[in-house]
């Protein structure tokens, strides 16, 4: 195993570039454990924790850019008030210990179905950030993820942030666990109200080969919900509504829960998030 | 040694500049705490973050060594229980009986150091959240949650 | 070469007083060494190699290859155990190394030390075994028909315990049923298996160990590595939690060997992941039971049939059954019973001690069956309880008629007396996530929300049961250091963290009136323990350090008499010989001079005996603890999220030595209790554990835990001494049961087995 330590991204990408083989690391909430554990031995490992633009976040063309080496406490901390659906997610992360390590970037990388930032990130259409010697693309969210723990990343790149556009409306994130705190997703849910173009999106966590999006709920519910009065949808909206989220999880029997439990589950947290976020609207 | 080139791990622990040579590419932070600096206080009860065992202060920041790669750690600074300036805290585990088999204890007295610092007064809600990722077997926690009442009273 | 351990600490303190740990300080510092912070020069790593399968024949094992690699020392097969390659508590069916057979899922193969953990974790790798997999026994129901394939010499069957008491044709006006499942719980104390060996150089070894019981350990050790004990020293290192996890050898006689060989320090240090393998869990359980009762509610019968899973290899397993049986029917009068308990091989990981030891599986079974004929009779549960409940004279469905205090029907009175904490409804807007169910994972704002309220109580026995001789050996030292009295007190007895080291100073302290009082850290010189589980310690070894230091004060005592003090009435206090008028008569320092006073005494409890084989009657067990709980729940109906808001326990505990210790050992023992209730289990499929590590085998965290309010009531054994009754096991019976019954009656839900999962609650 070797051990790389770039001082700059742009020596960052080209060791990989060198080593498409090596494992990236900053807050190491995954990759330490598959290493401690003996799950795992790459050929080399690529720390970037030097690189300190990773670790900035700013606005671009109304954007917000996120270095892939913010924590989930910063996402907290800082940005708390403008991407407030991540942020109750990032509150579910693990601890304070692991929060205040744990990175989106990471999360991303690691593109398990469980991974908490995953579905706010996909309910507010934010864009992965991926470079690499010959150059930087950004891809939707929805197209990064290709499978379990698998993601659209080819082998000499490196994330370097995520974009997402601040919060339009009241954002709401639920996820289940077997315990009340430190626990991997059984599955959870998210959503993100955007009240100046009426659009709802939505993200699936931990109930499909990939977090997904409930496309026809997002459809169904922007045409029933009362953009002018901002009344309370009906309960058979709601329930509908969670019905269709459900409907939308490809969810599997597993170590932390049972299929049809994830779909039942869904569908309970699409309808309370819903009625949470709208009545905050 | 067989392991690949080994890496020199140079950093500041509890004050003091430690230095270990040819350490191995995939040892811990807490590894290199334990084996390379004989500083044994951060225990490695799960070595996956899950436990809390393990925290240490990271320029700064409450961290799990675990989850920090030893080599992430050059160039900073580390806190351990062995350094930490955490009297108070400590006095109140044992005065409120939060002690048992221990071996959880250091991280949890890290992590209340921590919370204190950060929210000088928690009220137990805040302390419950706080000490989440901090695992103890032997105690049932309340004990734990006196202690931390206890420190925070004197602090 | 010795490691560092900790050192002695002077204690001051007497029996009843809240002393503070002596090793405290030490722990809160970093500063004191666990098994696994052990090293001395030279060391190396040892690293086991196990088995991928549950069941399997071993065609070859090649370690050329292995032999080979960086760093390595040595590597050791079946064909390196130098005595009895086989081992156990009860007797002896577990290889050290598997030679012919693997009967479960991470069985250790072959041993490497290397002088980095990770070369003997890249040789371990390139250990090649060459298995002839066979289909595993994974069902205990399998394992008892007539096909199954034999996993040991004398079948399947481990042991039947059998109880026939009373009439056994009995009818009753109204009859409960019920049939529930207990899941594989593991004691996950927080210091993985460790441990340090250290070759002496004329063949034998030292063992710096984190056990149980040294001496048992010690004992097997001896015939594994063909040496006299005397050749196999063991002494205790710093332990990270136990729960029964310690009984059996885990790296014992593995680091022993790879220090022998080598000639070089060896420590085993187990990750997460290798001690789930590396250790015996809670029995898994299937129960049936009927009740059957008067329509006053007065209980006619019990029948039961109670299987355990032992897994692949026997540990404590007929023990485990032996209690599950006798204490089926829970705390409770019941004139005729018809029970059977059977634990069977089967090649699921080994099962054996784990707090509670087999009264944990009963309790959820006997104590849904007392909500449910409760609602048969239309009784409120918990008068039904108390209606039944064991008294003193009550007869045992053993037979044995159980003698001293026994508060069952106060217990339940005084958990029932508990106000009850504010409901969902009374907490309003700013009711934090954090006491919800789901916490800051934000699944409810209180939608869905129903509280439930639910009583259990349970009973188990104290020290070893059936015929075994208990005993604990202690040797008390009184001399003069640096002008004042010390006194040195040395046992076997495993400080597993419950406060054994601080419990015999105060017992010391308290007999011999010293202030200053050094408790030696535990090690094979001096004679067995026992082991610290059963509840058992404070009681068999501290009644070895009483009748020791009691010896030492008496010799005092002659020595101030035979020096012509006038009085003659003496006893020690305050570091003085005093008369009866409790006025100093001379100081021990001044009394004692140079001179050493040293008693040793083996302390042996009363005797119990054999079950009947047919009948299962008989005086089997020596001291019987009792607790009684309730929780409050609240349970988030449409997602089946349970948050535990309350327990509130009453326990008798005879005597409280270290009233701190004790309110420790309630709090944490039901928060064991509730682990299993609602979240901890090790899930087997096909013989392989899926979740071996702490980011699915999910522990019970400070969010999950409510506050336990504790009534705790010295009633005093006439039997024991001080009146102490065993305190650690009662907490971790009836807290669980408690809280599933508050699930049931949040609910409305017949929950029958353990931990309660979101889906049992919601589909």
């Amino acid at each position: 195993m070797e051990f790389f330590q770039p001082a700059t991204w742009s020596e960052a990408l080209a060791m990989k570039a060198a080593h498409p083989e090596a494992m990236p690391i900053v807050g190491g909430t995954d990759v330490m454990v598959e290493l401690n554990l003996d799950h795992r031995r790459p050929e080399a490992i690529i720390d970037l924790t030097r690189i300190s633009e990773l670790t900035q976040w700013g606005t671009d063309d109304g954007l917000l850019r996120i270095g892939a080496g913010v924590t989930y406490s910063q996402l907290i901390n800082e940005l708390g008030d403008r991407l407030p659906g991540l942020a109750i997610a990032s509150r579910t992360v693990g601890s304070p210990q692991i929060r205040n390590r744990g990175t989106v970037g990471g999360n991303l990388g690691t593109a398990s179905p469980a991974g908490d930032a995953h579905p706010p990130l996909l309910a507010s259409d934010s864009q992965v950030e991926l470079a690499s010697t010959s150059g930087v693309r950004r891809l939707a969210v929805g197209e990064f993820f290709t499978g379990p723990k698998r993601n659209a990343m080819r082998k000499d790149e490196l994330i370097a942030a995520f974009l997402v556009e601040p919060a339009r409306g009241p954002q709401q994130f639920s996820k289940v666990g077997t315990r009340n705190a430190m626990v991997i997703a059984v599955c959870s849910f998210a959503l993100a109200i955007d009240l100046e173009r009426r659009r709802v999106g939505s993200g699936i966590g931990s109930a499909g080969p990939t977090p997904l999006r409930a496309i026809e709920a997002e459809e169904f519910i922007q045409g029933e919900l009362d953009w002018e009065n901002r009344a309370r949808p009906s309960d058979a909206t709601l329930r509908r509504f969670g019905e269709l989220v459900a409907a939308a999880a490809k969810p599997i029997d597993d170590v932390r829960g049972t299929a049809t439990y994830r779909r039942h589950a869904l569908a309970v947290m699409a309808r309370r998030c819903l009625e949470w976020a709208w009545a905050a609207a | 040694m067989g392991l690949g080139r080994g890496v020199k791990v140079s950093c500041t622990v509890n004050g003091h500049k430690q230095v270990a040579d040819g350490v191995w590419e995939g040892e811990s932070l807490l590894y290199v705490l334990r084996e390379r600096f004989g500083l044994y206080g951060s225990k490695n009860a799960c070595e996956q973050g899950e436990c809390g065992s393990c925290s240490v202060y990271l320029d700064g920041t409450l961290v799990c060594a675990c989850l920090v790669l030893g080599g992430q750690a050059n160039g900073r600074s580390v806190v351990t229980i062995e350094g930490l300036e955490g009297a108070k805290v400590q006095q109140a585990y044992v005065e409120a009986g939060a002690v048992q088999c221990g071996f959880c204890t250091p991280g949890l007295v890290v992590a209340t150091h921590d919370l204190l610092h950060r929210v000088p007064h928690p009220s137990e809600a805040q302390i419950r959240e706080a000490l989440a990722g901090n695992v103890c077997r032997c105690t049932g926690y309340a004990k734990i949650i006196d202690a931390v009442n206890l420190a925070a009273g004197r602090l | 070469m010795r490691p560092r351990l900790a050192p002695p600490t002077a204690i001051r303190g007497r029996v009843g007083d809240g002393v503070q740990r002596p090793d405290g300080l030490l722990k809160v510092r970093g500063e004191f060494p666990y098994s696994s912070d052990l090293q001395v020069e030279g060391m190396l790593w040892g690293a086991t190699v196990r088995s991928p399968h549950p069941y399997a024949r071993i065609l070859s094992i090649d370690t050329a290859a292995a032999r080979t690699m960086p760093g390595v020392r040595a590597v050791l097969t079946h064909e390196d155990v130098p005595g009895k390659n086989l081992y156990g508590l009860e007797f002896e069916d577990q290889p050290v190394l598997a030679h012919d057979f693997v009967r479960y899922w991470g069985e250790a193969v072959a041993l490497v030390a290397a002088d980095h953990p990770e070369q003997a974790r890249r040789a371990a790798a390139k250990v090649h075994v060459e298995y002839q997999v066979l289909p595993p026994v994974v069902d205990p129901e399998q394992a008892l028909s007539p096909g199954a394939p034999r996993l040991h010499p004398n079948g399947n069957l481990l042991r039947h315990v059998k109880i026939r008491h009373g009439e056994q044709a009995a009818r009753a006006d109204v009859v409960v049923k019920g049939e529930y499942e207990i899941g594989m719980q593991d004691q996950a104390p927080l210091g993985p298996e460790s441990g340090l060996a250290v070759p002496d150089g004329e063949g034998g070894v030292d063992l710096y160990i984190a056990t149980q019981w040294l001496h048992i350990d010690q004992q097997q050790l001896a015939r594994v590595l063909g040496l006299p004990l005397e050749k196999v020293r063991l002494t205790m290192a710093g332990i990270g939690g136990a729960f029964g996890a310690r009984e059996d050898l885990s790296m014992q006689a593995h680091a022993c060997m790879l220090a022998l060989k080598t000639g070089q320090p060896v420590k085993i240090s187990y990750s997460r992941p290798e001690s789930f393998v590396g250790h015996v869990h809670r029995h898994p359980g299937r129960l049936a039971y009927e009740h059957g009762a008067d329509r006053d509610g007065t209980l006619v019968y019990v029948k039961a049939r109670i299987l355990l899973d032992g897994g692949a290899y026997a540990s404590s397993s007929t023990a485990v059954i032996a209690n599950a049986t006798c204490f089926s029917a829970g705390p409770y009068r019941c004139p005729n019973a018809t029970i059977d308990g059977l634990v069977v091989y089967t090649n699921n990981p080994p099962c054996g001690a784990m707090r509670g030891f087999g009264s944990v599986q009963n309790c959820y079974a006997h104590e849904a069956q007392m909500d449910k004929l409760a609602a048969a009779l239309g009784m409120d549960p918990v008068e039904l309880r108390i209606r039944n409940a064991m008294e003193t004279g009550t007869e045992m469905i053993t037979g044995q008629v159980i003698d001293g205090p026994v508060p069952v029907a106060e217990l339940l009175r005084r958990v029932m007396s508990f106000s009850l904490p504010i409901g969902v409804e009374g907490r309003g807007e700013g009711t934090p996530l954090t006491s919800l169910p789901g916490g800051v994972s934000n699944t409810t704002h209180g939608e869905g929300v129903t509280r439930g309220v639910g009583y259990a109580a349970g009973f188990k026995n104290i020290g070893y049961s059936e015929g075994f001789d208990d005993h604990s050996t202690a040797r008390v030292r009184l001399f003069v250091a640096g002008g004042k009295p010390r006194v040195e007190v040395h046992t076997a007895a495993a400080e597993v963290g419950q406060g054994m080291v601080m419990v015999q100073a105060q017992i010391a302290g308290s007999e011999l009136g010293v202030n200053e009082i050094v408790v030696l850290n535990a090690d094979t010189r001096i004679g067995s323990a026992g082991s610290s589980s059963a509840s058992r310690q404070t009681y068999i070894t501290g009644g070895a350090v009483k009748a020791a230091a009691e010896a030492v004060c008496k010799r005092v005592c002659e020595i101030a008499q035979s020096e012509l003090y006038p009085a003659n009435v003496l006893r020690i206090e305050n570091d003085s010989v005093v008369g009866a008028d409790g006025k100093p008569i001379v100081s021990l320092a001044t009394l004692l001079g140079d001179e050493v006073i040293e008693e040793t005494r083996t302390f042996h409890p009363r005797r119990t005996h054999h079950l009947d084989p047919e009948t299962g009657q008989a005086d089997a067990h020596m001291q019987f603890a009792f607790a009684a709980h309730r929780a409050v729940v609240d349970v988030d109906t449409e997602l089946g999220l349970v948050k535990v808001v309350e327990l509130a326990t009453a326990q008798d505990v005879g005597m409280a030595i270290n009233p701190l210790a004790v309110q420790g050992q309630l709090e944490g023992g039901a928060a064991q209790g509730l682990g299993l209730a609602v979240m901890e289990e090790i899930l087997v499929k096909d013989g392989v554990i899926r979740n071996a590590s702490f980011t699915d085998y999910l522990l019970p965290t400070i969010l999950d835990m409510p506050p336990v309010r504790m009534d705790i009531l010295e009633l005093g054994d006439p039997n024991s001494p001080y009146g102490l009754k065993g305190v650690g096991e009662p907490p971790t019976i009836s807290s669980g049961p408690a809280i599933v019954a508050a699930i049931r009656a949040a609910t409305g839900r017949d929950i029958t087995r353990v931990p309660v999962r979101p889906h049992d609650l919601t589909l």
